[in-house]
């Protein structure tokens, strides 16, 4: 049987390239240029898929990107796709395919039983059924229906291939290459502007590469393409990509296309990127997005061999495949007779056109009629009878009132559907464009958008090609301004489109409570499946989308929505308009995951931050944490010790002689200017008059809610000049939160703001050795305990190079932390650390300076705080200044509200076993068994375990806990008895602070 | 994407950009009720329309700026510095970005 569908004289693909590819394991036969779709046609195999859920043999239907039935999986490995279009992968040498959802093989498929069992799969089966028992849903019910239903199946390696990302500016981007799409181009490529033309298929042309009637300037249809080609690849203005398909579209016209670069190549180039995504900021827009042709909806429509009329065609005239022997034709349009004519002259026997209209009798009609087609006017198919393809049908009279009468069955192994053409709305509509409803033609138009958009030709219901061609050069000459020439063509022969079309179930005879008369092929939804969902109850169109899955598949509904639409409206009695359309979602096609990803996967995802520290750090064995996008080191273990062993070593190392630790990530912002104290004075909760140059000061920052935004410590550099240190992850927050207050509340104020993050690197020097270690090194400076308390600030030098030092304190120790460019500041640390060997100088990681910390009860704003937390709730009410008039939070935290004395306040926990390190996050409760629902007294905020108490410790935010200083509470837990703990001040270690000023 | 045109730079794709919510809210002083203090705090107007609010060219020039803008379109109608009068919407209409 091979090749005994493939005609000679027809079709565009290269028989001088002959292409073998593999579909399902075994070698088939095509050209350069076929689809798999139309290679397997070819061979007179239309069995490609099994459908979603009741597992019913299907074939193509469509020779397009609508295709919901012949679904595939290409390539191997890693590099497999599933869920193609058959119908759109282009064959290449060594392709391999193969076809989905079946077990074990596409002909011989267990799920099959689910088609007998489909009178009890009804719409909403799923929600019904699997309620119960409660947790079979997850274990039992789920992977059953997963592995029974579904799609292909997902690789499961890394994507080996790469992708990228094109950002494009144009005056005029046209979606769609068919006639008015090439015409559009045309009129505005002329005119010298910018022009993008995508298209989503390998070649421009669109439906006139399947038309071998119209006759443009007395040339072929597609004669004709390939010189408007030729033209625009002249127009040096004029960007031409092909296989690129523009699937969403944004707001400010910016339109996402998909490009697929080398999927239709055997071998790729070394280099190119397997699909490319343009952002396109185009000026104007015109979408010649085409039309659709719509299925119709007869019991066993979903057969193989049952395709739309207008794809016969295609694979005739592009691909030289006949798609059958013998056919019936089923119409409720002027289109189908055309194909019809042509498709008999190139050998199909045509049984006969079966009309549902009762008096067709344009110009096609009486042509199909004078060359011996039977045209069976009021006539519907019954239903259409075969397994793996269809193999007869039923044709039925239909009278005026829509009653149908016994028919009779004939035999024949096609049949071609024609509902009529729905224009595609979906990028319209993504372009948030209005729709109207045209009764005429019974589908809807675009109407206006608030986007720079026009549709041009059949997706605005312009039909006939030399309408098309006029609206598709005036919507591009207008698009690039309206000045120029516009093109003109002469069409010399065409049909003109007719009245008709049909959307909806074809009438039937009988109720058909049992018929599968298919609305949505991919998600298999019958129209019986739609008439429920609405006598249930469900007369949104959105709902019954939803509960039917109707429109839901990979398709978004391209053959499925017009006549899921159609029957709701009829089944409710309510016009069509009044029904609505569900909402069109990107991407109108589907986009590979790699795309959308481009380059940001891997080492790419994220900028990553590093440290000064970070290769001596990773050069010391140091395991690390992400934060934000910082990498920190997290601790430095020695060998055979795990986490616990490593931050006990190092916190008691800084308690006994001093650590090393790489602050850098701190935040920090230099406010400079006349008014900087002003400006610290409206910004801050503290006072900052009074703060001495050379002196330091811990910042609290309010939002004028109230609640704690962020904290750190301020240095007084010069009378006009503060080093402002922020929390790791606030630096960006805290710099746009000043930004804001001064460009827009306080533009009297004569300040200036720098992130100097980036700028200054650096060291944390803490422990009672830090003095000694330091003091050689700084050039002279005198850092001694009266030159230099706590929480003073020197400028001055450190080997020579520029330093700004800080005698603060993060963990409760004597310490410093040394500023320097951080571009230097790795010559500085390792001078550090070998000043530091003889005094057994340890590095520690951020573990280690939040137990350090904790054992100081200093908060960490984000882990003790939570967005409502007050300064005086966290044991900060000091640091409110009493006598400025106002600063950011001043008048909130006067609020009755936030001084309450029940409010969540900080306090230290204990537990009473020593070893028991309570969970952070943990609820604190008032008895040991609480009746449910109890409520929380307050929840554990950080939690380690203590070196230095050598026990476990916690903070906690409770109700009013300072005030509860000795009480009870408990901790409830899964899985064993609560954990009884007991308040005490969180100010664990040193509360009087002679370390800190030693 | 929006387009956003920064009164300072010019047009630029809004991921420059972050949004800084309504515009022209007074923040008022310490001296006021208690319920004025909160509608400055919570109450917007949330806008079906001509919305004036605030946007800052964040990684650009950092300067905050002012835009009308429609929430039902997502069109500009027009873009002014911080301290300027809210212009006329309708005058502008039919021109935005």
């Amino acid at each position: 049987m091979s090749k005994t569908f493939r005609l000679s004289g027809y079709g565009r693909v290269d028989r001088s390239r002959p292409v073998t590819f593999l579909f399902d394991g075994k070698p088939v036969k095509g050209y350069a240029g076929d689809t798999v779709a139309s290679a397997l046609l070819a061979d007179g195999r239309h069995l490609m898929g099994r459908s979603f859920k009741y597992h019913r043999p299907r074939g193509p239907v469509s020779a397009g990107s609508d295709e919901p039935n012949a679904l595939i999986g290409v390539g191997e490995g890693a590099r497999h796709t599933p869920n193609l279009r058959a119908t759109q992968v282009e064959v290449h040498e060594g392709l391999v395919a193969i076809s989905q959802n079946r077990l074990p093989s596409l002909r011989f498929d267990v799920g099959i039983v689910n088609t007998l069992a489909s009178p009890f799969l009804p719409a909403g089966f799923y929600y019904k059924t699997f309620m119960w028992p409660h947790g079979f849903w997850d274990k039992v019910y789920e992977p059953l229906i997963r592995r029974a239903s579904g799609l292909g199946k997902a690789p499961t390696a890394p994507d080996p291939d790469e992708y990228g990302l094109h950002y494009a500016h144009c005056d005029v981007l046209v979606a769609g290459a068919g006639p008015a799409g090439l015409a559009a181009a045309l009129a505005a490529g002329k005119t010298g502007v910018r022009v993008i033309l995508c298209d989503e298929n390998p070649e421009f042309g669109g439906a006139l590469l399947s038309d071998s009637h119209s006759l443009i300037d007395g040339v072929a249809a597609a004669q004709w393409v390939a010189r408007t080609v030729a033209e625009l690849e002249k127009l040096p203005n004029v960007q031409l990509l092909t296989r690129c398909s523009a699937f969403n579209y944004g707001p400010h016209n910016m339109v996402a296309l998909n490009q697929r670069l080398t999927d239709h190549l055997a071998s790729a180039p070394v280099g190119m990127p397997r699909e490319r995504i343009w952002q396109v900021r185009a000026k104007e827009v015109v979408l010649a997005a085409g039309s659709l042709e719509r299925p119709l909806v007869f019991e066993g429509n979903d057969r193989p061999g049952i395709l739309l009329a207008s794809a016969a065609r295609t694979y005739l005239q592009r691909y030289g495949v006949l798609c059958g022997r013998k056919a019936v034709v089923m119409t409720a349009d002027d289109a189908a007779y055309r194909v019809a004519i042509e498709m008999a002259e190139a050998g199909l026997k045509i049984v006969a056109v079966a009309d549902l209209r009762a008096n067709p009798d344009s110009a096609v009609v009486a042509e199909a009629r004078a060359r011996g087609i039977k045209v069976l006017p009021s006539t519907t198919i019954q239903r259409a009878h075969g397994h793996y393809r269809v193999g007869a049908v039923e044709l039925a009279p239909v009278s005026a009132d829509g009653a149908v009468g016994k028919g009779r069955t004939v035999s024949c192994d096609l049949v071609l559907m024609s509902g009529g053409f729905t224009p595609s709305l979906h990028l319209h509509c993504q372009a948030r464009g209005a729709l109207t409803y045209d009764d005429k033609l019974g589908v809807y138009l675009p109407g206006d958008s608030v986007e720079h958009v026009r549709s041009a030709g059949s997706c605005r219901g312009v039909y006939a090609l030399d309408a098309v061609l006029r609206d598709g050069a005036e919507a591009g000459l207008n698009a690039a301004g309206g000045e120029g020439d516009l093109p003109v063509w002469t069409v010399t022969r065409q049909d003109q489109p007719g009245e008709g079309g049909f959307a909806g179930a074809l009438p039937r005879r009988g109720p058909g409570h049992l018929a599968l008369a298919f609305v949505d092929f991919q998600n298999d939804v019958t129209a019986k499946d739609v008439k429920l969902a609405v006598r249930e109850g469900f007369q949104s169109i959105e709902h019954v989308k939803r509960y039917t899955t109707t429109g839901m598949a990979t398709d978004q509904g391209k053959s499925s929505n017009v006549n899921a639409l159609a029957i709701v409206s009829k089944t409710l009695q309510r016009a069509p308009q009044k029904v609505g359309l569900t909402t069109y979602r990107p991407p109108y096609t589907p986009v590979t995951f790699g795309a959308f990803a481009s380059h940001a996967r891997g080492d790419q995802f994220d900028p990553l931050r590093l440290a000064p520290a970070d290769g001596w750090a990773r050069a010391h064995g140091a395991v690390f944490e992400d934060v934000g996008l910082w990498r920190r080191a997290r601790y430095f273990p020695r060998a055979g010790e795990d986490m616990l062993a490593a931050v006990t070593r190092e916190c008691r190392m800084v308690r006994k002689t001093a650590g090393i630790f790489d602050a850098s990530t701190l935040g920090k912002i230099e406010v400079v200017g006349p008014d900087a104290a002003e400006f610290m004075n409206r910004f801050y909760i503290n006072g900052w008059t009074k703060l001495g140059v050379g002196k330091c000061r811990y910042g609290l920052v309010c939002r004028d809610n109230g609640f704690v935004y962020d904290d750190g410590v301020v240095g007084r550099v010069a009378k006009d000049r503060f080093h402002v240190t922020t929390t790791t992850g606030g630096a960006a927050g805290v710099l746009n939160m000043m930004e804001d207050y001064l460009q827009t509340e306080w533009a009297d104020l004569d300040v200036w703001l720098t992130s100097i993050t980036e700028e200054w690197g650096v060291i944390a020097l803490q422990g009672p050795k830090a003095r000694e270690i330091l003091a050689p090194l700084v050039d002279g400076l005198d850092i001694s305990a009266e030159a230099m308390p706590h929480m003073f600030l020197k400028e001055g030098t450190i080997g020579g190079i520029p330093m700004r030092l800080f005698r603060v304190s993060f963990t409760g120790e004597l310490g410093y932390e040394i500023n320097v460019p951080s571009g230097r500041m790795r010559e500085v640390w390792d001078r550090v650390w070998a000043a530091g060997q003889p005094h057994g100088l340890t590095p520690y990681g951020t573990e280690s300076m939040h137990v350090l910390r904790a054992e100081k009860g200093y908060l960490i704003v984000g882990q003790e705080t939570d967005g409502t937390a007050t300064p005086g709730d966290v044991g900060c009410g000091w640091a409110i200044s009493k006598i400025k008039p106002d600063f950011i939070g001043k008048k909130a935290l006067a609020l009755p509200a936030l001084n309450a004395p029940d409010r969540l306040q900080m306090v230290g926990v204990l537990t009473d076993d020593p070893h028991y390190v309570l969970e952070e996050g943990m609820q604190l409760v008032a008895a040991p068994q609480m009746q449910a629902p109890a409520s929380a007294d307050g929840h554990i905020t950080s939690s380690y375990f203590s070196p230095a108490l050598n026990r476990s410790i916690a903070i906690a935010m409770v109700k009013g806990g300072r005030s509860r200083m000795g009480a009870t509470l408990y901790a409830p837990r899964l899985d064993a008895a609560a954990v009884r703990v007991t308040l005490v001040d969180p100010v664990f270690y040193d509360p009087e602070g002679a370390r800190v000023n030693g | 994407m929006l387009l956003i045109e920064c009164p300072y730079c010019g047009p630029r794709a809004e991921i420059e950009f972050s949004y800084g919510g309504e515009a022209h809210i007074d923040r008022p002083g310490p001296e006021v009720s208690e319920e004025e203090w909160a509608s400055f705090l919570y109450l917007r107007e949330n806008t079906k329309g001509v919305l004036a609010e605030r946007w800052r060219h964040a990684h650009g020039c950092g300067r905050f700026f002012n835009a009308l803008r429609d929430t039902r379109t997502d069109e500009f109608k027009a873009f002014y510095e911080m301290g300027e009068k809210r212009p006329d919407a309708e005058k502008k209409e039919g021109e935005g970005a």
